[in-house]
């Protein structure tokens, strides 16, 4: 990895990486291969997101279409994930975060931005190359009752990746291949040739991290993955997912709502809003020393499940919903939310940086955060 | 549970003698949905009470029969399939069961309203939001559609919709669902029931817009003095807002408690494993404790206690007998009010 990546970069700054160039195509393709297939160290980066964009055209009129705006779902986020870490990211409905998951399963075309995977842009690649990469990401969806197909038994849906990757199973070993992993995710390995309809929600989600450990990927990609399960099965998947990611080596980026849920399995955090970051770091820094406001009323509002921390915690009471992404505000994006807001917010960006004040200090305060005014507040502990 | 006198079920005028007699009683309610797969017990014996101004937050997983016995109370049950066998539901001491259909259309939605989970399906999206809203004022007190119309005016300002004279001839798609929630709430409130049900009325919204809506909801129940009956299965939800809570398990209620008693020590193995099992916020626990197995399939309870596969502390009796509510009380013998547990071992998931 360092050799590819040329020493440890600052975080805006772009990975090196060979061009590609039409001449050298096939060269150059083997050698994406290789570099994509040799292993990264504990704590490397594995996956580096820059400045990646996507918006959603607006079009009108059927004959003579004519774009007359975007949805800009994200709008230029940077982060990087390590390899054998969880990083959450969180944020309300519409801020995002799914269509990050998407862009980096090149699900959907990123309309701006780069996503490092091993040093390689993944958004450029191509041919033999881009399909090692697919084999490496894969992803774990929100709803165990619609990422199924109804039609196909349990051993087909965990069987069907070696389908498109013959060389991950040799085809009279599949069978047991399938019945081992049913093993792993805790599910008896004689359900092969039952259906979907058969299982409840919990046995549901465990197949579909059964199908993205089939092809044994680096990185897990988990869209909510325990949203739509009850509070008791909750606990069973977010076991067994901690439990996978120690025995597999694998990196996880889960994506959820649930901030409880977030702070538990995550080792660092990203707050998105409106297509944006607000704030990332370790889950300490986050969850019991926020600096930006909208990470502060996110964490004040979720209600805790203790009568007694509720007389002594203060809450923030956000006024309004999220604005539309069609149409963001100008500035900072949270100004018209937020409680702090002066001029300077409503003409100037926040950078996504470590704030000024804090710049050197040797305090948890001191990661990253978009606010022009910046400050620490505990709002998860009872006072 | 509370065993209510005789004399309390003596219907009382609307408005003064509120205070005695409570509110809203079910009892021993049964609810049953004859499928081709077998007869599926939804509700087996739920027992509950709510006064005015009180909070009773209904607890449970999927299945657990929390939103049925729900729409008993309601009179929405799809009938058939679903049967009610046996139980009463007494609204200010009159059974609603043995009432005509013309005497509960009157105390549908004037007397008691319900909330429902999903705003955009439970609104029509054909209507203006201000039809909708009006149609209460039209269909229960003869008003004109001008008068209705500006009823629900005062009604959406009052959920603090804003503008809301230009959007009252909105459609449903174009309100966020913090907003339709909202209207959901202004159109349960329109007729200033004495009873609402809200099922799940934040399980679809984020947290920021939950804590506005959660907020909004108790501050027309304080003002109105309604009782409100809280159906969810989120834990936290419940730890801000409700006087006293009821666990439901398999159509049963497993446990009741005031709030603070609840949380601080658990009188029944499923709360205990309920409460452990979900990640906190302000601290970062070790593995999380998951309870074991899946709900039962309500067509083939377990016998006995029906926790009892799932159960860690289940022995020979939870197989055998079914637990009643039990009077919980402290270790020295004093009962504690409005605590019950249905464990035959509930002394020692308290105590012990």
């Amino acid at each position: 990895m360092a050799e590819l990546n040329k020493g440890d970069e600052p975080m805006d700054a772009t990975p090196n990486v060979s061009e590609v160039d039409a001449s050298g195509a096939a060269a150059t393709e083997s050698a994406a291969v290789e570099a994509i297939e040799a292993p990264v160290e504990r704590g490397e980066p594995i996956l580096q997101v820059r400045n990646l964009v996507k918006h959603f055209p607006l079009t009108q009129g059927i004959v003579l279409k004519r774009q007359i705006g975007a949805v800009k779902a994200v709008d230029g986020i940077s982060f990087d994930l390590y390899q054998g870490e969880t990083l959450g990211i969180v944020g309300e409905s519409g801020c995002g975060k799914s269509t990050v998951a998407k862009l980096l399963m090149l699900l959907e075309k990123a309309t701006a931005g780069e996503v490092y995977y091993k040093g390689q842009d993944i958004t450029r690649l191509s041919g033999r190359a881009l399909k090692a990469v697919r084999r490496n990401i894969q992803m774990v969806f929100q709803d165990p009752y619609t990422s199924l197909n109804p039609r196909m038994t349990v051993g087909d849906i965990i069987g069907e990746p070696y389908e498109i990757h013959p060389e991950a199973a040799p085809k009279g070993d599949r069978r047991r291949k399938v019945q081992d992993l049913l093993d792993v995710v805790g599910l008896n390995p004689e359900y092969i040739n039952r259906y979907p309809h058969q299982f409840s929600g919990g046995q549901r989600q465990r197949i579909g991290i059964a199908r993205g450990l089939a092809l044994n990927p680096e990185i897990i990609i988990c869209d909510e993955p325990v949203s739509a399960l009850d509070v008791s099965v909750q606990a069973q998947v977010i076991n067994l997912m901690e439990k996978l990611q120690d025995e597999f080596n694998l990196s996880y980026l889960f994506i959820a709502h649930d901030l409880s849920i977030v702070r538990h399995i995550s080792d660092r955090v990203g707050v998105m809003y409106l297509g944006k970051m607000a704030e990332i770091g370790t889950d300490q820094q986050i969850y019991d020393h926020p600096t930006h406001p909208y990470t502060q009323a996110l964490l004040s509002a979720v209600p805790v499940p203790d009568p007694e921390a509720r007389e002594g915690r203060e809450r923030i009471i956000l006024t309004g919903d999220v604005p539309s992404p069609a149409n963001p505000p100008s500035g900072c994006r949270f100004r018209t939310r937020c409680w702090k807001a002066q001029d300077k917010c409503s003409t100037e960006v926040p950078l996504l940086a470590v704030p000024e004040r804090f710049k050197g200090a040797d305090t948890p305060a001191a990661h990253e955060s978009a606010c022009h005014f910046a400050e620490e507040k505990d709002v998860v502990h009872a006072a | 549970m509370t065993i209510i006198d005789k004399t309390m079920s003596v219907p009382g005028p609307r408005g003064g003698s509120e205070s005695d007699g409570p509110l809203l009683e079910v009892r021993d309610l049964h609810v049953e949905f004859h499928t081709r797969d077998g007869v599926a017990k939804a509700v087996n014996g739920v027992n509950y009470t709510v006064d005015a101004g009180e909070t009773l937050a209904v607890l449970g997983e999927s299945g657990s029969g929390k939103s049925v016995t729900a729409q008993a109370i309601m009179g929405i049950l799809d009938m058939p399939p679903g049967r009610i066998p046996q139980g009463e539901i007494r609204f200010r001491g009159e059974d609603m069961l043995t009432m005509s259909n013309e005497e509960r259309r009157k105390i549908r939605g004037q007397k008691i309203a319900m909330i429902f989970q999903d705003a955009l399906s439970a609104l029509n999206p054909v209507l203006s939001v201000g039809y909708q809203l009006g149609e209460m004022f039209r269909v229960h007190q003869g008003m004109s559609k001008k008068q209705a119309k500006a009823k629900a005016i005062e009604l959406m300002d009052r959920v603090r919709i804003p503008a809301a004279k230009e959007r009252v001839n909105d459609y449903p798609h174009q309100f966020s669902g913090g907003m339709r929630q909202r209207i959901m709430i202004a159109m349960a409130m329109a007729l200033e029931p004495d009873l609402i049900i809200a099922d799940e009325p934040t399980t679809a919204l984020d947290v920021t817009v939950q804590a506005q809506v959660m907020d909004l909801l108790a501050e027309l129940q304080q003002e109105f003095n309604m009782g409100l009956i809280l159906i969810t299965h989120d834990l936290g939800v419940v730890a801000d807002v409700a006087d006293k809570i009821a666990v439901m398990y398999a159509g049963r209620i497993v446990e009741t408690a005031p709030v603070h008693e609840l949380y601080k020590r658990p009188a029944h193995p499923y709360t205990r494993g309920l409460l452990d099992s979900i990640p906190r916020l302000d601290q970062k626990g070790q593995e999380l404790y998951a309870i074991k197995g899946l709900p039962p399939n309500l067509t083939r309870i377990p016998g006995g206690c029906a926790f009892n596969p799932r159960c860690p502390k289940a022995e020979d009796i939870c197989r055998t007998d079914v637990p009643v509510l039990h009077q919980v009380s402290e270790q020295g013998g004093g009962e504690i009010a409005g605590r019950g547990s249905a464990c035959h071992f509930w002394k020692e998931t308290i105590h012990g």
